[in-house]
């Protein structure tokens, strides 16, 4: 059992957790990180030498981030601790790696993918300009690095971090020039009851929009983003209200973001099996309540797994671990597995009340122009694959994303569809006539994200 | 565009050159924090449709890549500037 090599690949939520779990046992996992120091995209450290609080950092959420930061602090001596490194591709027991400019490839007998989520987004016209960033992006520089995206921020999008990160801004002494939701007001008060399974969280929630009233920051709640407009960056947004006026709004930056994806590609690559979510409108790796997917060896934990949140990572990464040493015929703690799958369970209930109250605006995703860009590795237009799309009636050809990509190079480019995935398919389905589900998911390829020539030929 | 500082601004400040002109950010900022400091955006788009200044923040969406002496093409969001890293865009 000692000489069992665990590979855990992500250092947010999910991946501290599974490797607590695993040192705790008496391993010495390796720990693989891209980002230089553990925390995870939602407890991204700050500058060193910081004068924020976890408060500050994280409102809300700063115990949690804290405790987090101190249990991966703890733990990088007791793992092999190996940050700043990408894995860019698996194979059968074996993680190949860039890290400071050299390949290395890691042995493992099982591995753990925590590799967290990304934002999905919808194509608005006029996205690709300078200071049009996502949800993700705006949060990240505040916290991250102390900046706002721009003097003026307008937000668009969707889901709890449209508000979360506006208050953010607004707290951080930013000015918002506006939060428009596309989800209308009556579908949110619809899923209420839902979300009133976690309590806690709901009331945090309507703190949040709260706030933004009382600040006088202009909401637009059921509306519609029209354009982002400007010349060498973004300088207003044209949007619709939910009766249909529409409002010029100057700005110079905008936070754009539609919920979540998993960032799966590890698991594709490693042959695990994907199922179309309905309720979450994404595509996610198969994997049982503990983790384990149809892939001997091969767990998956957090977001990654299926948009659950942080609090779910933390679970989900804890209950992966012991999949592990369950599977490798270790001694367990039935008290506390019980008790974590007790947590997990109530998981789905407010996952489905929280995706039914801030859904994906797919109608909107379908009915991008023509002339807009929907990859902007490729710079290809709505129109394009649409005329893809056509041509597919006549050759049966681009019925499918993936030959889509091989007709147009829509998801070819260096994001390898990460971004445009999402929209892509919308706008293909659309044009087909044919749910959403039917024409498929975009394939991941090795390397997951672009690496040096030279360093892959260095091995 | 440009990057408002709202906290942490006292940190020490490092010397750097963006496509050969001086230039200057604080230690722990990331080069897409440098360069948006400084300037308005941080790369064309090899289709001719404009200029990007990144997009994600987080090393997914491989739009703000931008080439530092010595270590090649890199991802702006997610590589800590250096003291004396020259930084070009094109």
């Amino acid at each position: 059992m000692t000489a069992m090599t665990v590979a855990v690949v992500g250092a947010g939520p999910s991946g501290t957790r599974a490797v607590e779990v695993l040192v705790r046992a008496g391993l010495r996992p390796v720990w693989v990180e891209e980002a230089p120091a553990t925390g995870g995209r939602i407890y991204q450290r700050p500058p060193a030498g910081t004068t924020r609080s976890p408060r500050d950092l994280y409102g809300t959420e700063g115990a949690k981030a804290e405790a987090i930061h101190a249990a991966g602090d703890r733990l990088r001596a007791a793992s092999d601790w190996r940050p700043g490194t990408l894995a860019w591709n698996i194979r059968p027991g074996v993680l190949d790696t860039f890290r400071a400019g050299r390949h290395e490839t890691v042995a493992f007998d099982r591995a753990i993918l925590c590799t967290g989520a990304m934002e999905r987004i919808v194509p608005v016209p006029g996205w690709t300009l300078p200071g049009v960033f996502t949800l993700g992006a705006a949060q990240i520089a505040l916290k991250a690095q102390g900046v706002a995206i721009g003097s003026r921020v307008a937000f668009i999008g969707t889901g709890p971090l449209l508000w979360l990160t506006a208050t953010q801004y607004l707290k951080a002494g930013a000015a918002v020039a506006l939060v428009l939701d596309t989800t209308p007001l009556r579908t949110k008060a619809r899923a209420a009851a839902g979300l009133l399974a976690d309590p806690a969280t709901f009331a945090k929630g309507l703190a949040l929009v709260a706030r933004l009233h009382l600040a006088g920051v202009r909401v637009i709640e059921g509306g519609t983003p029209v354009a982002l407009e400007g010349t060498d960056a973004v300088e207003a947004v044209r949007v619709r209200d939910r009766r249909g006026r529409e409002h010029r709004i100057a700005c110079d930056a905008v936070g754009l973001g539609f919920g979540l994806k998993p960032e799966s590609q590890l698991a594709d690559l490693a042959g695990v099996p994907f199922r179309f979510e309905a309720i979450e409108r994404n595509w996610v790796p198969e994997r049982d309540r503990a983790g384990r997917t149809p892939v001997a060896g091969l767990y998956l934990a957090g977001d990654g797994a299926g948009i659950a949140g942080a609090d779910a990572a933390e679970l989900a990464g804890a209950r992966a671990a012991w999949a592990v040493l369950e599977d490798a015929g270790a001694a367990l703690d039935a008290a506390e597995i019980a008790r974590l799958d007790r947590a997990l369970a109530r998981l789905p209930r407010v996952r489905a009340a929280l995706e039914r109250a801030f859904p994906y605006p797919s109608a909107l995703a379908a009915r991008t122009p023509d002339a807009t860009i929907v990859c902007r590795c490729e710079a290809i237009t709505a129109g394009e694959l649409r005329a893809a799309a056509r041509a597919s009636h006549v050759t049966g050809g681009a019925a499918e994303v993936n030959r889509a990509k091989a007709f147009t190079r829509v998801g070819m480019g260096r994001c390898q569809g990460r971004v445009c995935g999402p929209p892509a398919a919308e706008i293909l389905a659309d044009a087909l006539g044919c749910d959403v589900a039917a024409v498929g998911r975009l394939r991941g390829q090795p390397p997951v994200k672009p690496i040096p020539i030279l360093a892959e030929a260095a091995e | 565009m440009r990057l408002v500082r709202l906290a942490d601004a006292d940190r020490p400040r490092l010397a750097f050159t963006l496509d050969g002109a001086p230039a200057e950010a604080l230690a722990g900022d990331t080069l897409l924090t440098a360069i948006l400091t400084n300037a308005g955006h941080v790369r064309a788009s090899e289709f001719g449709d404009g200029n990007r200044a990144g997009f994600c923040w987080m090393g997914v969406c491989q739009d703000c890549l931008v080439w530092v002496d010595g270590l090649g093409r890199v991802r702006a969001c997610t590589t800590i500037l250096e003291p004396g890293m020259a930084v070009r865009r094109t």
